[in-house]
């Protein structure tokens, strides 16, 4: 869309000589903490540009100083060559710069155009946001009805009002946190359209991700921090992915290995036509699940989220019970109606998606969270009093065992990152030595290394001979660890597939809500059916 | 110039620990300015507060008696404050203890009944105080009312009937018409500590209160279970532990405390039923709870000082003609004040300086 006020702020983007916006030597500390350690970082019109670091490298930093969020303790900003501090998101934004947050902010319970208005610092009124909204939203090829309510819209569709929202400032320069975490292939692809014209139109993109070989497919620069400082600028189209990974990493990641499995004869974990109806007003309803798992395999359930996972997870876990005992059995044992600590009891370990607030409470120490699922299958509760000596152990031995880098020895589970608080929760369980491990997410926002690590345990505890069921969105990590993948769809479960022969597009089909019999059911006739449902049809 | 607040990474201990005292300085400069406005020299008021109960050895054990209840009701809140669960009629379950045990005093009065009267009494004020407090908790975990509202509710109804009994059924005959029972028999007496004194043995039963409070809350899994529903309820149903349960059983035991301080004051200090047994005594505690940390020795600390302010009114009533009730605006306050404060455990203030305009740019 060409636009006055963006042509003559960005100029012939081919003759500038300016970066759009330049950090020089950009500091933040927090206390004695160097988050941002003189940082440069140039980003210039017609260019999509990857900021790439592990957890903790100090991205979100960076790009909350970018965004006037936080302020940075020295150095300096530049928009188009000339100085300037930011006081906050406002600021930013009248500057031109937009941004799209990994967790979405939104009402569940008010309508698309009620949201954009809201985020929106202009006094339109809701009529004219809407007509706005409807005019960027088709000219982008982001359908959207302003009237429908947030609640009813996939994951993919959340992410567009997100986007269009910030399309709606009309931003010269746009950020993007971890887009594609919650899109499946054939939804990422679209994104990715869209980002392509964006750059084409003279603006600008930072765009973080974890995903390498999106990186090299879509952006023209990377910037790669580390510890808080910038290691390269590089073209990530002149570099593999595993020399992406080195730099962000310091050092090579260990390739995960599966070792040769040993299947055996007995199911370990096994769920028969089990059907549940949500609990909460917007939740899915678990329809005729059914599934298989022997020891020693890894069954990986793909999925866009929203389409049934937690309330799995919770049915798998016993926080809710099911309607008939016999719809989950558990080592031979039918356990629909034992609580989760009975289910630990038989040998079964859990690890949720949330970290913080249910796999761990935030602000109790390792090792009270080391009790919190360790209390009733293990030594560290005798007559009722609490061994903190064992709780303390455990916490020193999943430090050990999976590299748990924290400031203290037992520190409060909302100071440690997110790579690291998550390698102690699934360390926690798997010190256990679990027969049955249910993981979801695994390594949702977590590091190359960290989740690398992961990963490696998780294959282990599989070779070990326990069966493990691993829910994720990663379709790469799905492909790495698991030997087969079932897909869900609002509330069902597909048949499994060898992963061996689960390809992206069928996977991604699948995932989009057709069923395996229907292969020709293509992406255009999805777009059909999506601008069709975004119409309010 | 702008002041945030902003949140920690980790909760402060230091902040934890001095955040009680901010509160009650802050309250002091409140009531400075309030005692001048009603015409009295704050520091003259503030000798009569605090400073002069603290000088003679009998004011010090009425401190000390009024410490007892408080501190116990405390404890037992702080149990369910721990675990989200809000008893706030901590006074109606005191008032229903004391009643309770009453009842065996006035059954077995001149009956020269054995010593076993008191212990019984004893287990009858907190037996009644927890089934009394188990209405608001089945209230709530069957249909969801709001226990603030219910708990609250009930503690007029627990004053109603105490008041009916000793104006009626319980009314000591020979008590020239006044609403009161007879004086209770010596087996159905507290003892006293030192003769001649004030103190009693509810007293030594409040430190193994606390004593008991603080093993379970620091070393126990039940004690852990508590601080985690109410730390993270969904972490907390992800270990295993059950809610509703401890709805039911927090208010059991919280009533049980307070019924058993209800029943002690009967038969303690007091020696006889009548109105007016409790100076508020439920509700002072919950500033209690929330002063001392909801710790049980924070408990201990903060009981005494909430003590103090009571001895301390009575004294500036008498020296100073200062109403009494400014004691109930005392301690409104210092409760406000400690809330207030407590979001600095999690948050702290951060001055940020005036950033330089941004140039605007072509915009």
């Amino acid at each position: 869309m060409p636009d006055p006020t963006l042509d003559k702020t960005l100029g012939d983007p081919h003759s500038s000589a300016t970066p759009l916006l330049q950090t020089v030597g950009l500091t933040k500390r927090y206390g004695d903490f160097l988050a941002n350690d003189a940082i440069d970082i140039e980003i210039w019109p017609n260019e999509i540009h990857a900021l790439l670091g592990e957890n903790g490298a100090g991205k979100s930093t960076l790009v909350k100083s970018i965004y006037g969020l936080i302020q940075p303790s020295g150095g300096e900003m530049r928009w188009q060559g000339r100085k300037i501090v930011l006081s906050g998101p406002s600021e930013a934004r009248a500057l031109g710069i937009a941004m799209v947050f990994q967790h979405f902010s939104l009402f569940d319970n008010l309508t698309v155009a009620e949201n954009v208005a809201l985020g929106l610092d202009g006094r339109e009124s809701l009529k004219q946001v809407s007509a706005r909204l409807q005019q960027v939203s088709s000219n982008y090829g982001l359908p959207l009805d302003p009237k429908r309510e947030v609640w009813q819209l996939s994951v993919g569709e959340r992410q567009r009002i997100e986007i269009v929202r910030a399309l709606m400032q009309n931003p010269g320069f746009l950020i993007l946190d971890e887009p594609t975490a919650v899109l499946t292939p054939q939804e990422a692809d679209q994104l990715f359209i869209v980002l392509c014209r964006l750059k084409a139109e003279g603006r600008a993109i930072l765009y973080i991700s974890h995903k390498l070989e999106e990186v090299k497919r879509l952006c023209d620069t990377a910037t790669i921090l580390r510890g808080g400082r910038k290691v390269a600028t590089c073209d990530p189209r002149q570099e593999t992915a595993a020399s992406l990974a080195r730099m962000m990493v310091g050092s090579e990641i260990k390739e995960v290995k599966a070792a040769a499995r040993r299947a055996t004869t007995t199911p370990r974990l096994v769920v028969n036509d089990l059907s549940l109806e949500p609990d909460e007003p917007h939740g899915v309803r678990l329809q005729h699940i059914s599934l298989e798992l022997k020891g020693g395999e890894i069954l990986g359930i793909a999925g866009v989220a929203g389409n049934g996972q937690d309330e799995l997870f919770a049915a798998l876990s016993g926080e809710r019970l099911a309607q008939e005992p016999g719809t989950i059995v558990i080592e031979g044992l039918a356990a629909g109606h034992l609580s989760i600590t009975e289910r630990r009891k038989l040998g079964a370990a859990f690890v949720p998606e949330e970290r913080l607030g249910h796999g761990t409470a935030p602000r109790m120490t390792l090792s009270e969270n080391a009790l919190l699922t360790g209390h009733a299958a293990s030594g560290m509760v005798r007559h009722g009093f609490i061994n903190s000596a064992a709780t303390l152990l455990t916490v020193d031995r999943t430090t050990e065992a999976f590299d748990v880098r924290k400031a203290k020895r037992d520190p409060e589970a909302a100071s440690l990152s997110g790579g690291n608080l998550q390698k102690f929760i699934v360390g926690r369980e798997i010190l256990r030595k679990p027969g049955v491990l249910v993981v979801s997410q695994p390594t949702w926002g977590v590091d190359a290394g960290a989740a690398a690590v992961i990963r490696q345990a998780l294959l282990d505890l599989a070779a070990a001979g326990a069966a493990v069921l691993v829910t994720s969105q990663d379709l790469d990590e799905l492909a790495e660890i698991t030997d087969r993948i079932a897909v869900m769809f609002h509330g069902r479960l597909s048949a499994p597939l060898a992963t061996a022969d689960a390809s992206r597009e069928t996977l991604g089909l699948l995932m989009g809500g057709s069923s395996l019999g229907q292969k020709d059911f293509g992406q255009n006739d999805l777009g059909h059916k999506e601008a069709a449902h975004a119409a309010g049809a | 110039m702008r002041l945030v607040l902003e949140k920690r990474t980790e909760r402060s201990n230091t902040i934890a620990l001095i955040s009680p005292l901010i509160a009650i300085g802050l309250t002091i400069v409140t009531m400075s300015i309030l005692f001048a406005i009603l015409g009295k020299n704050p520091i003259l008021a503030f000798g009569a507060y605090f400073i002069d109960p603290l000088t003679d050895a009998y004011s010090l054990q009425e401190i000390a008696v009024k410490a007892t209840p408080l501190v116990m009701i405390a404890i037992g809140l702080s149990f369910c404050y721990l675990a989200n669960v809000w008893n706030i009629g901590a006074e109606g379950q005191f008032l229903i203890g004391a009643v309770a045990g009453s009842w065996l005093a006035v059954k077995t009065q001149g009956a020269d009944a054995g010593y076993w009267v008191l212990p019984a009494m004893l287990l009858l004020g907190a037996a009644a105080g927890a089934l009394y407090a188990l209405i608001p908790a089945l209230c709530r975990v069957r249909f969801g009312a709001s226990e603030i509202l219910t708990s609250l509710m009930l503690v007029y109804v627990a004053d109603l009937f105490l008041d009916y009994l000793v104006r009626g059924p319980w009314r000591d005959p020979k008590g020239f018409n006044f609403p009161t029972t007879a004086e209770f028999d010596p087996v159905a007496t507290v003892p006293v500590l030192i003769e001649g004194g004030r103190l009693h043995l509810g007293f030594i039963i409040m430190l193994v209160v606390v004593a008991a409070a603080s093993v379970l809350l620091g070393r126990t899994i039940k004690g852990f279970e508590i601080r985690v529903v109410g730390a993270a309820p969904r972490a907390a149903r992800f270990g295993g532990f059950n809610a509703r349960q401890l709805v039911i059983l927090t208010f059991a035991a919280s009533g049980a405390l307070a019924g058993l301080a209800g029943i002690i004051e009967v038969a303690g200090p007091i020696g006889h039923l009548q109105p007016g047994i409790s100076p508020g005594y439920g509700f002072t505690a919950i500033i209690v709870a929330f002063l001392g940390r909801l710790n049980p020795i924070g408990i201990l600390v903060a009981g005494f000082f909430l003590a103090l302010t009571f001895i301390g009114g009575e004294q500036a009533q008498i020296a100073m003609k200062i109403p009494l009730d400014v004691t109930k605006v005392f301690q409104g306050i210092l409760l406000f004040y400690v809330l207030a404060s407590d979001s600095l455990i999690t948050y702290r203030f951060r001055l940020i300086v005036p950033p330089r305009k941004v140039s605007r740019g072509t915009a």
